[in-house]
């Protein structure tokens, strides 16, 4: 293992290196709060030449994410970044591009979606491209995310998964957070990932093809979504090939899911992306004060291990789902995942809580942590809880005031 | 300028880059002004094609193209087109793919997607001067769903979704959008509009394009027997009235003037194109609306009156 320089990268600069270092040879892109660092640092190397290859200025997400399934289906090792509305603008692509199993990677930097409009994250983003075919990789460090884009790329190119392959990191939290970050060698990246050959046919005179042709009957569009599912549910071992060969390249070792301190915990809080990080220091104080507390962090979120999570939580009494993100009139959106995960495990937990935090980037701290446990020890079952205190009721009539807002009409 | 290269009929290449044998409507004017456009490009060619009636070029496990087929989405037909361009250049400067690999960018849209959904990206492809052929049939209505209106739709005709009533006799009561003024602002490096019933015309712009670089935008006239009513063996009569009335002028646009490359000796009335149409019998029966034809006719009479 060759020595790594160590340096201060925010989430979204760990991003950018992420793709540089995996040898990126196009990139479109279009910009949004809180991505646009990412693409800026991008359009700065291709510019300078430190990479070779093209930066388009693409007019809109939608036509964004087509240009890079389409040249990824030309072959060409792809890289591109969104956030956000850009997700829901170009979800259409999205489910185009996954249909058209062309390789790249992504990044999301999740931020809350409008309605109302605004800038801190949650992950009703990402979630709206859950069933869009995408492998999902979420991060917590802005190591994760720069370890992440070169793992995501031996994964999209692997010719049982032909996928491409979506990054997630928390907006602000993450993307605009410094962190020391471990950047190896570009010799050593390339033993790991070299530079893109095409696995699988690409456009070019010789070879014509068509491709993504209409079908007509329900049994053979069948039998394309069934060959999606295949390759997107291959992914799983094809993550953890992964991961093992990275480890002995880098040292650093990623599992489908991560636990900390599980083993013996009596309450374990389910978590994803950076928040976790809040957790875990939950978890610690709470270990401090004699409760038997720990975390299983969620990282491959699609294809989802089923098993992995079953194994980590089955046997455990109390477990917190804690999604970020809401599906009005229905509540967390990965809890059901969860539940369903652990239905047929007779050691299943006996309670289950699903916990709806950190919407639009409000922030989660240690008496939420405690209300969760008060919860899951207390009577009240009804689910789920919402992180939403009589503190912040009063600060929302404190601005309602000051919109002078009447109340409903009679 | 024009590339003269053909004169006759019999000059025009034998080779078919379109077989026969699609899922298109019998008598689609487009199906025709694609497969001569297609004669003049070669096979080399990829078409990334928006959700429309040429969707059912090819449908699962067929194709009749010699080249390549990418079928996208209604509005992403174009940056796709600038994916596949934007990679085939990387790999033939970076990564030693042979000229000979290089491939013929195509855009295949009907007139639904390039007015409405896909309007935007194809101004965007255009100003960043992307290098490609643009073919938009034009049939003027959303022709696969059953047809309805669309941006292209012209005054006076009806559409499942503008139906002429008594209290909307015309139909459609608001003009077609005029493509080729709006693409001409926008200065692409050729700009043409086509008719299959002009075949030499078509084929010899279709040639000159091909030796230029940049946005190379055309719209091909579509006469659409399903949707404007009329018998499939009389498409070409149908497309050589439009023609010949003035309602379809036949120009180009290239290094920033027009040139009228077919004009009419002497324009006929328009009533003799549209008496021959379902989407137009409205207006001659049960009784005439020679307001709204006056409409159409005075419309072409200004157009023209620019010109002669």
């Amino acid at each position: 293992m060759k020595t790594q320089k160590k340096i201060m990268l925010t989430g979204n600069k760990a991003a950018a290196w992420g793709a540089r270092m995996a040898g990126v040879e196009y990139v479109p892109a279009f910009p949004i709060t809180p991505q646009t660092e990412i693409i800026e640092t991008l359009a700065k190397w291709f510019a300078d030449g430190i990479l070779p290859g093209k930066f388009t200025n693409m007019d809109s997400e939608h036509s964004m994410f087509m240009a890079a399934g389409a040249a990824g289906a030309t072959g060409v090792r792809v890289f591109t970044a969104s956030s956000s509305q850009g997700i829901l603008h170009g979800l259409e692509s999205l489910y185009t591009i996954t249909g058209w199993r062309t390789p790249m990677v992504m990044v999301n930097v999740s931020r809350a979606l409008a309605t109302p409009i605004t800038l801190e994250p949650d992950h009703n983003d990402v979630m709206s491209a859950r069933d869009c075919g995408l492998i999902q990789l979420h991060a917590e460090t802005c190591q994760e995310v720069f370890d992440f884009i070169l793992m995501g790329y031996r994964i999209a190119e692997d010719p049982d998964v032909c996928l491409p392959v979506l990054v997630n990191l928390d907006g602000f939290y993450l993307s605009f957070t410094r962190e020391p970050v471990l950047i190896p060698e570009e010799e050593e990246v390339r033993s790991f990932l070299p530079l893109y050959t095409v696995s699988q046919p690409v456009f070019q005179a010789s070879r014509p093809m068509a491709r993504a042709s209409a079908v007509f009957g329900g049994a053979t569009y069948t039998s394309f979504k069934l060959q999606q599912e295949l390759a997107c549910r291959s992914a799983e071992k094809c993550f953890s090939l992964v991961a093992q060969d990275f480890e002995k390249h880098f040292g650093r070792f990623y599992g489908l899911v991560e636990p900390f301190h599980l083993d013996d915990a009596e309450y374990v809080f389910v978590m994803s992306n950076s928040f976790a990080t809040k957790g875990k220091s939950a978890v610690l104080k709470l270990r401090q004060q004699g409760v038997k507390a720990g975390l299983l962090k969620l990282r491959l979120f699609r294809p989802f291990p089923s098993e992995a999570i079953a194994s980590a939580l089955a046997g455990h009494p109390k477990v917190a789902v804690i999604d970020q993100n809401l599906a009005p009139g229905m509540g967390g959106i990965t809890y059901p995942e969860i539940v369903a995960s652990l239905y047929t495990r007779k050691d299943r937990p006996e309670k289950i809580l699903s916990v709806i935090g950190g919407l639009g980037g409000k922030d989660m701290d240690d008496q939420d942590f405690m209300a969760i446990i008060e919860h899951l020890d207390g009577p009240d079952e009804r689910t789920p809880l919402y992180l939403y205190g009589e503190k912040d009721v009063s600060d929302f009539n404190r601005l309602q005031q000051i919109a002078k807002w009447k109340g409903a009409l009679p | 300028m024009t590339v003269s290269v053909h004169k006759k009929i019999k000059d025009l290449h034998p080779h078919e880059g379109l077989t026969p044998g699609t899922g298109l409507c019998a008598g689609c004017g487009g199906l025709d002004g694609l497969r001569l456009g297609l004669k003049e490009l070669g096979d080399d060619f990829l078409i990334c094609n928006a959700a429309g009636c040429f969707t059912l070029l090819s449908v699962y496990p067929f194709t009749p193209l010699q080249g390549s087929w990418l079928y996208t989405t209604m509005g992403g037909a174009v940056p796709a087109a600038q994916g596949v361009r934007d990679a085939l250049d990387i790999r033939l400067r970076f990564r030693g793919l042979e000229k000979k690999e290089d491939l013929n960018v195509i855009v295949v849209a009907g007139d639904g997607s390039t007015n409405d959904i896909g309007f935007g990206p194809t101004s965007a492809a255009i100003h960043r001067g992307l290098d490609f052929i643009y073919f938009c049939y034009d049939n003027e209505a959303y022709g696969n769903t059953g047809f309805q209106l669309s941006a292209a739709s012209p005054y006076g005709s009806a559409t499942q979704t503008t139906p002429s009533t008594d209290v909307h006799e015309p139909g459609t009561e608001i003009n077609k959008k005029d493509l080729f003024e709006i693409w001409k602002a926008q200065k692409p490096a050729y700009l043409a509009t086509v008719s299959p019933r002009e075949p030499i015309d078509l084929s010899n712009k279709f040639a000159q394009a091909k030796e230029l670089k940049g946005p190379r935008m055309f719209i091909c006239m579509s006469p659409c027997p399903t949707g404007w009513g009329f018998d499939p063996k009389e498409a070409q009569m149908i497309a050589k009235l439009a023609v010949d009335t003035g309602i379809f002028p036949v120009k180009e646009y290239f290094e920033g003037k027009v040139v009228h490359t077919v004009r009419p000796r002497k324009r006929l009335p328009v009533e003799k194109f549209l008496e021959r149409q379902k989407r137009f019998r409205h207006l001659f029966e049960p009784h005439r609306h020679d307001e709204v034809i006056g409409q159409v006719q005075k419309r072409v009479d200004d157009y023209w009156s620019q010109y002669e």
